[in-house]
């Protein structure tokens, strides 16, 4: 068998190259802990109605008793649920979806909130928004044909004006 | 030697996989234009997707397949120089696929399978469509049988010798493609084509997503190494030269076929049903991929500069410019090279665990896959097509010119969509959508990239047809090809001594299914002892 010097040459930089890259990916996901939304967690999206946590009176923004906050959403053609929704920017926000219907994707540009909401399964992600604003919030796999026209809008404020205005545990907005 | 049956084969599957290239490209610049928002008469969300479920399965299923099945039949009886094993099955075979092919265009292009190609369920599909793809598989089966058998005949009638490396590329393909396919095929099988004929009632979109992914990354290595193998065996030889390394070109395809199989999680990292660990193994096997694609690339540029000195070239990059750019073979495998290269590094962006969160769906996907699909691979087609077209009809090629300014539209074409694509991705916008709606300050910004991909589609529309016009003024072209024999190029060091090993696909079939026992065992046996919830069909 016959290897050329160069291409020996090569192949250590291909592998250094690579090993590089996984490298970075270690780093960030050992170190900052910092994995793609995976919870196995099952639920029957034909009874998300009559479950506790995504039934229409408890979806929405929930304040924490530590500080953090939670978000129910549910997702099905065309829309999401609650239609708008406030948040704080600088606090670590958890989301929590289900489907009623079929596959959905859930993006907000510009920040790392992203998920597929698959029916019969609960998606969780958390995340912090460091910028106030209005978001979009789109919908980001193919659902049907009113795909395009789901989407909503999110508001991020500044953490200490959503205080000011949130002040109770637990109370959601629709 | 090619004989009739050869010939015949070559051009009916070339001829099914072009024609389906050109309608989907007709397809791919109306969706451009109607997704730009500019001809707001065009908008029709109904015919929007049902033109990009068509487009997406005429190019990534039915061109692909049967290009690679035409190809395939050309390297087996030039490379091992025998007739092919059983010619009337081989017919039958192609029957088979074009039949499936025919059965799942119908509800397609009726708009009653707009699933996109991908079909994730529980949105569902007429059962034509889901049964129709299937038979296409099913068909290129029989071809991968026949590949099997006449390698092995082969071996067994040259004990010793190394495999012809065109052939070698083409059984470890055979093999990637055998593996691959069993994922989709399964979810068909036993899943979409049961429920979506109503025998049974729901559907867990779970486990037929996982079963998607297994099929989902490494089809397009399938659809890749027909490129590689042209890379390694025709381009060095085109170039006026010879091939650098014969034998890590076969560690090249042996890398591709071990490592891209169980690598297809990376396209679930934003999905709920799989556990962050299995995810990360996937990630890691993921980048693994790039090292053969590397090689492969190194490989080629080094024959092309050794090609180029020859030649005459002279100085550090001054060979460059005595490259035979005028040989279509040469120029397009310089295009496919640049497009691998910028599409590879948006891929190590996709596969990277953290970093997939921001373009995950985005239109930055379609950007990456339109460029090593599209740009890489599509482009090796039309060189491949080039070159053998005129050893399989006999007609020499109608014009070089054309060929060549075939080849550069395309390049610029794919240049001025896939950019704007990309730069869209990281602006957030969405892949699978028919028109902007979303009425914020944000989505503002996507507006001017639009105009950039109609541009370039109607480029390659116009190169597209270009192509399928060579091919036909070629057939009618009165003067015969003179060269009619194979044009393998030569290795510099031809390979010796190689160990058993490398030959002896027993082994490397033993690896792959170790591998796909360890990253698809589990992630698959979880449906069945989670408690999962099925989902009813809906229709779009």
């Amino acid at each position: 068998m016959h290897i050329d010097p160069l291409e020996k040459k090569w192949i250590y930089i291909v592998l250094g190259m690579t090993a590089l890259f996984l490298g970075g990916i270690f780093f960030t996901t050992f170190v900052f802990d910092i994995h793609p939304p995976s919870n196995v967690e099952t639920i029957d999206s034909a009874r998300l109605h009559l479950s506790e946590e995504f039934a229409e009176d408890n979806l929405g923004v929930k304040r924490q008793p530590d500080g953090t906050i939670k978000v129910i959403m549910v997702a099905g053609r065309y829309g999401f649920f609650p239609r708008r929704i406030t948040l704080p920017a600088d606090t670590p926000i958890t989301f929590r979806w289900a489907s009623i219907d079929v596959l959905h994707g859930v993006h907000m540009p510009m920040t790392n909130m992203s998920t597929m909401v698959v029916p019969g399964y609960v998606s969780e992600i958390t995340t912090e928004f460091p910028k106030p604003g209005d978001y979009p919030m789109l919908c980001n796999e193919y659902c049907g044909l009113g795909h395009d026209f789901m989407w909503s809008k999110v508001t991020v404020e500044e953490k200490q004006a959503w205080m000011r205005r949130h002040p109770n545990f637990g109370g959601g907005e629709s | 030697m090619t004989d009739t049956h050869t010939r015949q084969l070559s051009i009916w599957n070339f001829g099914v996989a072009f024609s389906a290239f050109l309608i989907a490209a007709f397809m791919g610049f109306y969706q451009v234009v109607e997704r730009s928002g500019i001809f707001p008469a065009l908008e029709s969300a109904k015919v929007y997707f049902a033109s990009v479920s068509s487009h997406g399965v005429l190019m990534a299923y039915v061109l692909t397949t049967f290009f690679i099945m035409g190809f395939g039949y050309y390297t087996a009886a030039t490379a091992l120089q025998r007739p092919i094993w059983k010619p009337v099955l081989a017919w039958a075979g192609f029957g088979l696929s074009l039949f499936g092919t025919v059965l799942a265009a119908i509800p397609l292009l009726t708009g009653k399978a707009s699933v996109l190609y991908t079909f994730y369920p529980p949105i569902q599909a007429s059962s034509l469509f889901y049964i129709g793809v299937a038979l296409l598989v099913a068909g290129s089966w029989v071809w991968c049988v026949i590949m099997i058998v006449m390698t092995h005949q082969w071996q067994k009638e040259n004990p010793g010798r190394p495999i012809p490396l065109a052939m070698f590329g083409t059984a470890a393909n055979v093999f990637l493609w055998l593996w691959t396919s069993a994922g989709v095929g399964m979810e068909v099988l036993f899943q979409l084509i049961p429920w979506s004929l109503g025998w049974r009632d729901t559907v867990d979109p779970g486990l037929a997503r996982t079963l998607f992914v297994w099929t989902l990354h490494p089809i397009v290595y399938f659809w890749l190494i027909p490129a590689y193998i042209a890379m390694y065996c025709f381009v060095p030889r085109a170039a006026g030269g010879y091939l650098f390394s014969d034998e890590m070109a076969r560690f090249a395809f042996l890398g591709l076929l071990v490592f891209s199989l169980p690598i297809g999680f990376h396209h679930l990292y934003m999905d709920p049903e799989q556990a962050a660990g299995w995810k990360l193994l996937h990630g890691i096997l993921t980048f693994m991929v790039a090292v053969p694609t590397l090689i492969t690339g190194f490989t080629v540029f080094a024959s092309l500069e050794i090609a180029s000195r020859l030649n005459g070239g002279r100085g550090l990059l001054g060979w460059i410019g005595r490259l035979a750019w005028g040989n279509p073979m040469v120029l397009a495998a310089v295009l496919a090279l640049l497009m691998l290269i910028l599409g590879g590094f948006g891929g190590i962006v996709n596969a990277s665990y953290a970093l997939n969160a921001m373009v995950h769906n985005t239109a930055w996907v379609p950007g990456h896959f339109h460029l090593i699909f599209a740009g890489t691979t599509v482009i090796m087609y039309f060189a491949i097509a080039y070159h053998l077209w005129p050893r399989l009809t006999g007609k020499a090629l109608c014009n070089n010119n054309l060929a060549l300014i075939q080849l550069w539209t395309w390049f610029v074409g794919m240049t001025l969509l896939s950019t704007p694509w990309h730069v869209l991705g990281l602006l957030g916008q969405p892949r699978r959508i028919s028109s902007v709606t979303y009425h914020s300050l944000l989505t503002l910004a996507w507006q001017p990239y639009e105009l950039f991909m109609i541009m370039g589609g109607a480029l390659l529309l116009g190169s597209a047809v270009l192509f399928g016009y060579i091919l036909l003024k070629s057939l009618r072209n009165p003067s015969p090809q003179v060269d009619l024999e194979p044009n393998y190029a030569d290795p510099i060091h031809p390979p010796r001594d190689m160990p058993a090993w490398v030959e002896n696909m027993k082994i490397w079939n033993v690896i792959v299914a170790g591998f796909m026992l360890v990253s698809f065992g589990i992630p698959i046996l979880q449906f069945f002892f989670l408690k999962t919830y099925d989902s009813v069909p809906w229709g779009y």
